[in-house]
């Protein structure tokens, strides 16, 4: 699975965990105005750290926080290669 | 009288008219030495009752929005509290009050009769025990306003807005120095960062506090750059390196400073140096707030530390030479002190405790796990999330066959969530073969 969609699958699933309504997935899609709060956030990120193995917010060069589900993908997929 | 206003969500109020108005209907004389619990969920109504009561009630009592129900018979016996205040349409809780229950609306109308302080009212604030049940903190006026006191009047007006709620020491600590000197923008429960940013930017916020996880959230809410403080404030929680760093570069003309404050000991000390932890050199020296580290732990004596704990057979809150363990570990490195954990693991996730104990009682209760160690994973966005590492049963009496793995780890979460509340149910579960125990029989914790 790519980096993207596993990071989707993942916000799915903790929506449906935390019984959170997700809003429409697109790279557009406002994190803030997701459905999500900060704990299902801190749940996707520790999971995606399990599955992909990185955490790009603990990396060592300064990170700008993430603002629309696109920013979120690419952090990630710019830490993966 | 200070000149500045309270901003509430829906409401404004000019503090010069807290002289001549009433929040509590004219009915201020009948908690006069009384013991008030302010049960109220609004913060301005919040707000008004702890200015109008202080110096005329025996104790006031700050209940939290989020105190959970089945904790007020215990609270209300522990203060011995004998009034209260509600919202209008709050539902009256069946505590049996010696004197009256007031409802308040947090607005003003005229005062009848001139207000009178006649005593030094008591503060009292919760905190949550072991058991998730609350301690009482008793604090008074002088010992929450110590740190203000020498603090230089700003030259421009100082509006002060927090993310916290007012009720929490964080908070209150915020609006008591809104109260001495400028104005207040009051958050509210329900709205959200976005929304609450915008309306802090509408008023012209010059200062605003909030905890490590309550700014990474603003910085995420893409609204950070809405408002322009010129003071950045971080406590509550450990301060990391990368949102101080964050901070610094979205409000690039401000002092980005982090406060180490907890409810029991007070505000020990503000870093504005940008960078995590504190320098060494505050440890030992003499002055107003005295930090010691004692078995890796921070002790901290000052006359802003809380007095003591209401209730009977409590532990003491301070040491005998009055100092307070605030139960936090610190390394030093390089003549600076760092910030490494709770001892005793309790896990901080955005704020909120959790005790390891009280998860690992749910996962312990089910049928096929046999032992289960709860501990804080770190994590960016909340500071620390809970992870739990469990060793299954090879049998389980009456069960049959043992579930695969993942049944397991949906069947547990599932039942972590019916009696845990949200940021206390495991993010990830791990099954181990084994978990450490020491020569005493003890789980061996991490960090502990």
């Amino acid at each position: 699975m790519s980096v993207r969609a596993t990071i989707q699958s993942q916000f799915e699933q903790v929506a449906r965990e935390q019984q959170r309504t997700l809003s429409p997935v697109s790279d557009g899609m406002r994190l803030v105005q997701s459905g999500l709060d900060s704990l299902s956030f801190a749940i996707i990120v520790a999971r995606l750290e399990d599955s992909l193995g990185i955490d790009p917010f603990n990396a060592a060069e300064a990170v700008e926080f993430p603002v629309t589900f696109g920013d979120f993908v690419r952090l990630y997929e710019n830490f993966a290669k | 009288m200070p000149a500045g206003r309270l901003h509430g969500p829906r409401a404004l109020i000019p503090l010069t008219d807290l002289g001549h108005g009433s929040s509590l209907g004219g009915r201020l004389e009948e908690l006069r030495d009384r013991n008030v619990l302010l049960l109220m969920k609004d913060q301005l109504a919040a707000a008004l009752a702890m200015i109008e009561l202080d110096g005329v009630a025996r104790r006031m009592i700050l209940c939290p929005p989020d105190l959970s129900p089945q904790h007020l018979p215990q609270v209300t016996a522990v203060a011995e509290a004998d009034a209260c205040l509600l919202d209008p349409a709050q539902s009256s809780p069946a505590l049996n009050l010696a004197g009256p229950s007031i409802r308040v609306a947090g607005a003003l109308t005229p005062l009848t009769a001139t207000r009178r302080p006649s005593r030094s009212t008591e503060w009292i604030l919760l905190t949550s025990g072991t058991t998730g049940a609350p301690k009482l903190v008793l604090h008074t006026l002088g010992s929450l306003t110590s740190a203000l006191a020498g603090a230089a009047t700003a030259e421009e007006p100082v509006v002060w807005s927090t993310f916290y709620d007012i009720r929490r020491y964080g908070g209150l600590q915020i609006f008591l120095r809104a109260v001495h000197a400028g104005s207040l923008v009051l958050s509210e429960g329900a709205e959200g960062v976005t929304d609450f940013l915008t309306r802090a930017a509408a008023v012209g916020i010059t200062h605003i506090s909030g905890t490590p996880s309550h700014w990474r959230r603003a910085l995420m809410s893409g609204a950070a750059a809405t408002i322009a403080p010129r003071y950045v404030r971080l406590s509550g929680e450990i301060s990391d390196q990368a949102v101080l760093d964050a901070l610094r570069a979205a409000y690039p003309r401000a002092i980005v400073a982090h406060a180490f404050a907890s409810t029991e000991a007070g505000v020990a000390f503000e870093v504005r140096d940008g960078r995590a932890g504190f320098p060494a050199e505050l440890l030992d020296a003499s002055g107003p707030v005295e930090l010691r580290i004692v078995e890796e732990t921070l002790r901290i004596r000052s006359a802003g530390t809380a007095q003591r704990y209401l209730g009977e057979g409590v532990d003491p809150l301070c040491g005998a030479e009055g100092f307070v363990d605030t139960g936090d570990r610190v390394e030093a490195r390089d003549g600076r002190c760092y910030f490494v954990g709770r001892r005793g693991g309790v896990i901080n996730v955005g704020g909120l405790k959790v005790h390891p104990e009280e998860v690992e009682a749910v996962l312990n209760a089910h049928p096929w796990v046999r032992i289960s160690l709860v501990h804080a994973r770190s994590n960016p966005i909340t500071g620390a999330i809970v992870a739990a590492d469990v060793v299954l049963a090879d049998a389980a009496r009456g069960a049959g066959e043992r579930p695969p793995a993942s049944a397991l780890t949906h069947e547990l979460t599932e039942s972590c969530r019916r009696r845990l509340a949200p940021h206390k149910v495991p993010a990830l579960i791990r099954f181990v073969p084994v978990l450490e125990m020491s020569a005493s029989g003890k789980l061996v914790r991490p960090g502990a």
